[in-house]
């Protein structure tokens, strides 16, 4: 009985030190100067640009990496062609790729002087690095695999019996993915789209080196965090942080509601 | 596909071409330069350490989920994820306020070398927690139960049945920890003080590259990190293959 309740205290513990205790003092530092210091630090023109610089980095990068998530599932899954492994190990690579190197990646092919087609579309008049596309390309690529990895093994349990019975009965290829298809793996798509929200929403390495960091113009939320507090403005950092937390927290909350679903799902 | 080259593929070709802009030479000096060659060696030690830690903490974390019973375990269950949904640079802001130099408990190891490690612990704990839980939950208990009844004791238990079946996805889990332990960037930014020869791991090192303008320098580095993460997920996806058929 003596190790079953070291065991639990050494996990518990060690949970603790490293997450709980931290995770909970930054709340505390937030408020320490009152919960009107907190509000102000957080609605200040710099800090809601920076939250809706985040907002657009979301809902630009999640519902592309849904459509293609689903779309490359259905290939990787349903299709049969030559390369079809390479795709599916391709799809990982984001994972594998340290986000500094994706930022160097993107400048590397779209930066105006060192990019292979920046000048191009320097010439049309659009920047891409130091600018809001690039940073939405950064974040597409970091939040890319999320949604293809959750949706296979749902489509490989829910086999194709009722694809093809809905076939047999003359229904079209678009009216068979809308009605049969999409509805089955739905959960598994919402669990993808969580993680990919979640990513997009925290990503600060490839952000970074793409953004130029100018601030009110290129900076998201988690590079204002950086900036305050570089800035020895603690109560803003601690602030902005407090609210990136809270969103985390909502994303956890999120998965618990959908994995149970997405794990029926899967059996069904 | 087309989607996937142009956001992922070609981006990575352009820092594979660019490292060897200048042939061999050129990449060869860039990566062993004290600095870089300093941060690859720190970046690949902290990782190993982490995974080690990773490897016994996150298998006794996944115990304790599934075989003890105590009250707010749900809760706990739930938090496992929050490295993952915790952005960076805040898990870095946390550690700082929690074991940085205003630490309420008085434990500062801000700018040490030690931080490096605690930030990678930090964001890496989801990974073998979360491959181990699983099997753990489909173990058959009569296996147990009949070594018991054998007499074995409870070690030898753990040795000869738990374990054996517990391994591949303590490498799996490690696996994926360990790479993304060597490209992890944001939660070292504020706790590190990314002190070039001291706490400046490699993605710091590209990072400052990138910044000063050696973009030669910081591609070389990338290339070493991508075949670094790529060869650690294969031969880990392969021990962990060598583990599963052993046991069947």
């Amino acid at each position: 009985m003596i190790s079953k309740y070291g065991l639990r205290i050494v996990a518990l513990g060690y949970l603790a030190l490293l997450l709980g205790i931290p995770v909970a003092l930054i709340f505390i530092n937030a408020f320490q100067d009152g919960i009107g210091a907190a509000w102000d630090a957080v609605t200040t023109p710099e800090a809601q640009h920076a939250f809706y610089l985040t907002f657009v980095m979301v809902i630009v990068a999640v519902p592309l990496n849904t459509i293609f998530g689903v779309l490359c599932a259905l290939a990787i899954v349903r299709q049969r062609f030559r390369g079809r492994w390479l795709l599916n190990a391709l799809v990982d690579l984001p994972f594998a790729v340290s986000p500094v190197v994706v930022g160097l990646a993107l400048i590397l092919v779209y930066g105006r002087r060192d990019g292979w087609v920046g000048q191009w579309f320097a010439d049309q008049g659009i920047q891409i690095i130091f600018s809001t596309p690039g940073m939405i390309l950064a974040t597409m690529f970091v939040s890319l695999p999320f949604v293809v990895r959750e949706v296979i093994p749902v489509l490989r349990e829910i086999g194709t019996e009722q694809e093809q019975a809905a076939a047999t009965l003359g229904a079209g290829g678009l009216q068979t993915f809308f009605r049969v298809t999409l509805p089955a793996i739905r959960w598994g798509v919402a669990y993808g789209v969580v993680l990919t929200t979640a990513r997009a929403l925290g990503e600060f390495g490839a952000v970074s080196v793409v953004s130029g960091k100018l601030s009110g113009q290129t900076e998201t939320a988690t590079l204002y965090v950086e900036n305050r507090y570089q800035r020895f403005d603690e109560t803003g950092a601690y602030a902005a942080s407090v609210v990136l937390a809270l969103l985390a927290l909502v994303t956890l909350l999120a998965m618990n509601v959908i994995k149970p679903k997405e794990a029926k799902e899967a059996k069904a | 596909m087309s989607y996937l080259s142009i956001v992922a593929l070609i981006p990575l070709a352009a820092v594979v071409f660019k490292a060897f802009d200048g042939g061999w030479d050129t990449f060869w000096n860039s990566i062993s330069s004290p600095q870089a060659w300093y941060s690859l060696r720190l970046t690949l030690i902290a990782s190993l350490i982490v995974v080690l830690i990773n490897a016994l903490a996150g298998t006794v974390i996944a115990w304790v989920l599934v075989r003890d019973e105590f009250r707010g375990k749900g809760i706990v269950n739930s938090l496992i994820d929050l490295p993952f949904a915790l952005p960076t640079i805040v898990a870095s802001l946390t550690l700082l306020a929690f074991y940085g130099p205003d630490s309420p408990v008085g434990i500062n190891i801000a700018f040490t070398k030690v931080s490096v490690v605690v930030a990678l612990l930090f964001v890496t704990l989801p990974f073998v927690v979360r491959a181990v839980q699983p099997v753990l939950l489909e173990l058959d208990r009569e296996m147990e139960q009949a070594a018991e009844s054998l007499g074995a004791s409870r070690f030898t238990v753990f040795r000869r049945i738990i374990l054996p079946n517990l391994l591949p996805a303590i490498l799996a889990g490690g696996g994926v920890a360990f790479a993304r332990a060597v490209g992890e960037f944001g939660s070292l930014v504020l706790i590190t003080g990314m002190i070039p020869f001291d706490t400046q791991a490699a993605s710091v090192f590209i990072f400052s590259q990138v910044e000063s303008d050696n973009i030669v320098g910081a591609a070389a580095v990338s290339v070493v990190l991508l075949v670094a993460s790529l060869v650690i997920l294969l031969l880990f996806g392969w021990l962990s293959k060598k583990a599963l058929r052993h046991d069947q």
